[in-house]
């Protein structure tokens, strides 16, 4: 329990000190006065979603209150400034994660899509019979399956670059696992079931050696750590907005240009041409070759606000906050004996995934929910991650710019009230 | 919604810490799997059927609180019964948890000691856990080879399979 008030989370001695304003900035978020089943909401399942802050609430609001229209499209006032807007929030994009050039940013519905945008384009192209892709041991079911459907249509072959006990990448088997037939090297930058961090910048300096392209998918890692594609140095990189205090069905995928313009179109439609004739259809530039019809306009909009609302409290405030918060976290609940932390890397970042003794993760979700207390129970999307482990599920709690020490000890009683009662 | 202790129940508690009829089933001629990939549920029930009779039923496997306790009591109150008066049991038992008994004007078999799970009807989520051995069962008794999940078909679905 924190005992300086107002609560600045920092521990004495260290040398990354969080400067946020934690009890500040939970006020920009309205869902967290609420209260679920009478006791106050402490929501711990950020990975899976953040709430909104009313920056972002706003925004959307106030493009369909005073300037809604559909872009790219007519010469009206309302279209212009939505474009703009629009355009705008692409802009923002960009320079978050450093890409050079803004067409190099395609807006997509998520991190699913990005990738599946990527295989079903970029790899049809260049994966054929007998080739390679390589994923890791720890991804989301969005960074296999979209492989799979792959690998099956062209009768290739996905390898799995393993873990160790902790939940760390085995990086050093990366060498012995590219071959000249490997075509693209998929992974996730932070396991969204474990916490791990991914040494993605290595992968590709590994993978780029053998003149191998990597997919990065950003999903977990955007929202808490200070991302540069060109420093990374990927040839793709995906993420989701939802996941980072804005808006659901939209996100973006990094790619690029060299390769987006070799690539082919993924979806066709309005948008996505320059002319079309029943003869003869040619592409429109990037990145709008890749958005077929309306897209997600509101959606970018509030992406682009809660970007600008994230930069304002610097993401490496976010990151600093976060790391120190799941220290505390982990060393509080690693306290509690038959709790079994599961996923232990050197570096992890935003997520505790652990188990009880005795008691399955769903009898644990529905106890602290009781309580108020929102985190997430069963294999998160992960399966291959849980067969792994040799448990069928998990209970996680993943954490937010806004989570305090006092929330993480409210997990805590609330995990020690689920052990009495299944005792 | 209800008060965790209407949910878990001492009886289901009990159930759930010390199964009962759990292991192979010996002298088994009809056995599905039910399997819950959300959750991680898995069970296998085993019916001992001689002449529409079930004379022995029983189950193993791992899962939650609730499907634990759910296939432990399931397994005690069929013994000895005909195979449509399980699945009269079944139909009343799942009325009972998704709220809907009291509805049916027709004579219904009574419950006993499985009406501890009325709490259920106020966790829908929960409907999945409670009804995974039922449905494992009344597939064992068809005969079907398929393994059985209830996460499609029961309740309001409790996870996405997409959200991280």
């Amino acid at each position: 329990m924190s005992t300086t008030a107002p609560i600045r989370e920092a521990v004495p001695g260290t040398e990354r000190r969080s400067r946020l304003d934690v009890e500040a900035l939970r006020r920009d978020f309205p869902i967290l006065a609420r209260t679920v089943h009478g006791k106050p909401l402490v929501y711990l399942d950020n990975a899976a979603s953040t709430q909104k802050p009313t920056p972002v609430i706003e925004a959307v609001a106030d493009m369909y209150r005073n300037y809604y229209g559909n872009i790219h499209r007519g010469v009206h006032e309302l279209s212009v400034a939505a474009t703009d807007a629009y355009e705008a929030a692409r802009e923002k994009a960009r320079a978050f994660v450093n890409a050079a050039e803004a067409r190099e940013i395609v807006f997509v519905r998520g991190t699913t899509e990005g990738i599946n945008l990527v295989a079903q384009t970029f790899g049809r192209q260049r994966v054929g019979e007998n080739d390679e892709i390589i994923i890791t041991a720890l991804e989301h079911h969005s960074n296999i399956v979209p492989w799979q459907l792959l690998c099956e249509e062209k009768k290739a072959h996905l390898k799995i670059l393993p873990i160790d006990r902790s939940g760390e990448v085995r990086i050093e088997e990366l060498e012995r696992l590219i071959t000249p037939r490997t075509r693209i090297v998929s992974v996730a930058h932070v396991s969204n079931a474990l916490g791990t961090l991914v040494p993605v910048q290595r992968i590709v300096e590994i993978a780029h050696g053998r003149g191998v392209p990597v997919l990065v998918d950003g999903a977990q890692a955007v929202p808490r750590l200070r991302v540069d594609v060109r420093a990374i140095g990927c040839d793709f990189y995906t993420f989701s907005a939802h996941k980072m205090y804005g808006s659901t069905g939209v996100g973006v995928l990094y790619g690029r240009s060299e390769l987006l313009d070799e690539m082919p179109p993924y979806q066709g439609g309005g948008d996505m041409i320059s002319s079309v004739t029943f003869e003869k259809t040619t592409w429109n530039v990037l990145p709008y070759k890749f958005e077929a019809g309306t897209p997600n306009i509101v959606g970018a909009i509030g992406f682009g606000t809660a970007i600008d609302y994230l930069s304002k409290i610097g993401i490496d405030n976010v990151n600093a906050h976060e790391e120190q918060l799941l220290d505390y976290a982990t060393r509080t609940l690693s306290a509690i004996p038959g709790l079994n932390v599961i996923g232990t890397a050197r570096e992890k970042i935003g997520v505790l995934s652990f188990t009880l003794d005795h008691v399955h993760p769903h009898d644990v979700g529905t106890v602290l929910d009781q309580e108020g207390i929102a985190i997430r129970t069963g294999h998160h999307c992960a399966q291959p991650v849980m067969e792994f482990f040799g448990i069928p599920a998990t209970a996680r709690a993943s954490l937010a710019l806004y989570n305090t020490r006092q929330e993480i000890d409210a997990l805590a009683e609330g995990i020690r009230k689920v052990q009495r009662m299944f005792r | 919604m209800g008060e965790l202790r209407d949910l878990y129940q001492e009886v289901i508690l009990d159930h759930s810490k010390r199964p009962r009829n759990f292991g192979d089933l010996a002298g088994a001629n009809r056995r599905a799997e039910g399997y819950n990939p959300l959750c991680g549920d898995r069970e296998t029930v085993y019916v001992r059927l001689e002449d529409d009779v079930l004379k022995d039923v029983g189950f193993r496997g791992a899962g939650c609180a609730i499907s634990t306790a759910s296939a432990s009591m399931m397994t005690e109150s069929l013994k000895g019964r005909t195979r449509a008066e399980a699945e009269a049991l079944f139909e009343r038992f799942h009325d009972l948890i998704t709220g809907r008994d009291g509805e049916s004007k027709t004579e219904r078999p009574d419950l006993g000691k499985l009406a501890v799970f009325s709490g259920v009807r106020e966790f829908p989520i929960r409907v999945k856990c409670a009804t995974l051995p039922w449905h494992t069962l009344k597939a064992a008794l068809a005969g079907e080879e398929k393994t059985v999940s209830t996460e499609l078909t029961e309740g309001p679905k409790a996870e996405s399979g997409g959200a991280a």
